[in-house]
């Protein structure tokens, strides 16, 4: 390393933080907003946490139903997900490529056309309109094609073919060689896949907004209504709720994939 | 730890790939019970192919038989083949220790955990990891790795061992100590063990019999001395070691010489229809110029340490490379005569 890339250049230092500064202010303002007494007089109304008590008692239980339809979305990508991957992996059939491109359209085309075609397909299914499951359909729907891709491109490392031949000759069987050597080997992508999984589920709005009902609703969803109908210091208030709860869990998570992909990465 | 020595019949083996490519023509071959056997040969020549159609890891196609002490295994999947295989690569488990990685075919056996340690330790104690039971394969080095590989196999008592090119993956100096390890643990094990190699040094130090294959096909079968000096076929002559190619004229060929343009030496009986002969470098022998032998002029020297490698050129303007001992007094540019025993001359056509 040369001298002169050590130096400080104050041009790029400035660009930095007028970006950081543009990105953050909005958030800022959102959070302050959800603590103040009174948004249009600002600081001076005082500070308070009424509303974050009112969003609570309002909207409490959108909190947990996300964080578990999230997780329940992450155990069905896994499930149905890992298979998938490990079959499209091993198959050169052109049926499995098209297949492929298939599992990707969620993806691309909009959330809410995705939602009217559960709705007019399964919709008059009372029982399942009116539960949590409706909305897990979609967000399995929507997350699948991310688990599988991540996993898949795993299971496609000339590394797993060899390890996957090995467990072959020592004579373990599909199961025994699937769940005792490839899913450990492959477990670095898996959790990447569920961390990704994870947090486009907890965040998903398009989809959840057309498929919820007044008893069913996520956070992001909740959030709308409270932006819609409530005062804005309601609707800061729960972005605040938002982040909190959200923020944690990632760090955990993220933390929890590096510390796998040290343990177990090749 | 006694392993079972296997025999095992190849009759009739070909492979034939789905875009209709020739993987390997009928191939034949009986490996001895317990012997060490190479399959050697160039890149492309389907030395893998029969490896892996040995492991069952490919469909032998219709007609061909594999016999394992008898029994007909080609329509056997792997799982079933009761084989040991080292791969290039060595393949590995990335997520579990040592121990665990030599005890898996074990375990998938339903060997009782009791047994499976006795063995475990067995191995370790036969393949130096003394120590290292619990790491990770991340944490070894290549060398250790191969012998983690190695014991994993062998750790099943498998019929036959089967090894891919095991210590391509390794730089050259571990390679050689490697190789000399691996002989001796293959002999003393007394498994029947087929391995594959394109590196012929390392097939020569290992293997008791050498299959030299080429294009599909198994060339010739021997031990590496009978190959070494009498090659069935010229493509054994060059593949495994070094040759040089004389050619003969018409006029050569007329009178039963081989002439190096000014001093011809007479043909033996056996290559007078030859119309070019191949000897090996260390066969010439270099001498003072004399009028009653074939002279040269020496056009490079090349000192290797244990040997002097130096370019002839004789009077027709033939190139012949000649090896001579480290200490050897000849130099660039000097003249001198050829010495050929020509009962070491070899046929370059075949039959």
């Amino acid at each position: 390393m040369n001298a002169q890339s050590q130096k400080p250049a104050p041009f790029l230092f400035f660009i930095t933080l007028a970006v950081c500064l543009f990105m953050f202010v909005p958030v800022i303002i959102s959070i302050m907003a959800g603590l103040v007494n009174n948004y249009r007089i600002g600081l001076e109304s005082g500070l308070t946490l009424r509303w974050i008590n009112e969003v609570w008692s309002i909207y409490g239980s959108t909190v947990s139903a996300s964080i578990l339809l999230a997780l329940a979305c992450v155990i069905c990508t896994l499930l149905l997900g890992v298979p998938c991957a490990y079959a499209l992996a091993r198959s050169k059939s052109r049926c499995a490529r098209a297949f492929e491109e298939t599992l990707m359209l969620p993806v691309a085309v909009p959330g809410l056309a995705t939602a009217l075609a559960l709705i007019l397909a399964y919709g008059n299914i009372n029982f399942l309109r009116q539960s949590y499951g409706f909305i897990l359909i979609g967000h399995v729907l929507f997350t699948l094609p991310f688990m599988v891709k991540t996993v898949s491109s795993a299971f496609q490392r000339p590394d797993l073919l060899a390890i996957e031949e090995a467990a072959r000759t020592l004579g373990a069987s599909f199961t025994q060689r699937f769940l005792g050597v490839l899913v450990p080997a492959v477990f670095p992508s898996i959790l990447a896949g569920m961390l990704m999984v994870f947090t486009l589920s907890i965040g998903e709005f398009n989809l959840t907004w057309m498929l919820h009902t007044p008893l069913t609703r996520t956070l992001p969803v909740g959030l709308a209504d409270s932006y819609a109908s409530m005062r804005i210091e309601v609707g800061s208030a729960y972005t605040l709720i938002f982040i909190l709860v959200i923020l944690p869990i990632l760090w955990l998570l993220q933390g929890f994939a590096n510390w796998a992909q040290k343990r177990y990465g090749t | 730890m006694i392993i079972e020595k296997t025999r095992i019949d190849i009759i009739d083996c070909a492979k034939t790939y789905p875009d209709g490519t020739r993987g390997l023509k009928p191939v034949n071959l009986t490996i001895h019970p317990g012997e060490v056997i190479a399959l050697l040969g160039p890149s492309g020549c389907g030395k893998t192919t029969l490896l892996r159609l040995l492991a069952g890891l490919e469909t032998a196609d219709a007609g061909s038989k594999i016999l394992f002490a008898g029994r007909d295994v080609t329509r056997l999947p792997v799982e079933k083949r009761d084989i040991g295989m080292v791969f290039q690569s060595y393949a590995l488990f990335p997520q579990m220790s040592v121990e665990s990685n030599i005890a898996y075919g074990l375990k998938v056996r339903g060997v009782p955990a009791s047994e499976q340690r006795k063995t475990v330790g067995e191995l370790i104690d036969l393949v130096h990891l003394n120590g290292l039971e619990k790491k990770r394969p991340g944490e070894l080095s290549g060398g250790q790795r191969q012998r983690v590989a190695l014991a994993r196999a062998v750790a099943i008592k498998p019929q036959v061992l089967l090894l891919d090119e095991p210590l391509a993956a390794l730089d050259a100096k571990l390679k050689e100590t490697l190789r000399d390890e691996l002989a001796d643990l293959l002999r003393r094990l007394g498994i029947t063990a087929v391995h594959v190699t394109h590196d012929q040094q390392e097939a020569l130090a290992i293997a008791d019999r050498l299959a030299i294959m080429s294009a599909g096909e198994i060339i010739q079968v021997g031990d590496g001395e009978s190959l070494y000096r009498k090659p069935a076929h010229p493509f054994v002559a060059q593949f495994l070691g070094r040759v040089n190619r004389i050619e003969r004229d018409e006029n050569a060929i007329f009178h039963g010489l081989i002439s190096f343009g000014d001093v011809a030496l007479s043909c033996p009986d056996h290559l007078k229809s030859q119309t070019a002969v191949l000897l090996r470098p260390e066969d010439i022998k270099l001498v003072p110029a004399i009028e009653s032998l074939p002279q040269v002029t020496i056009e490079r020297r090349a000192f290797l340490g244990d040997r002097v490698q130096l370019q002839l050129k004789t009077h027709n303007q033939q190139v012949l490379m000649a090896e001579q001992p480290g200490d050897t007094v000849f130099r660039v540019g000097e003249t001198v005569s050829l010495h050929i025993d020509t009962i070491r001359l070899m046929p370059a056509n075949n039959h």
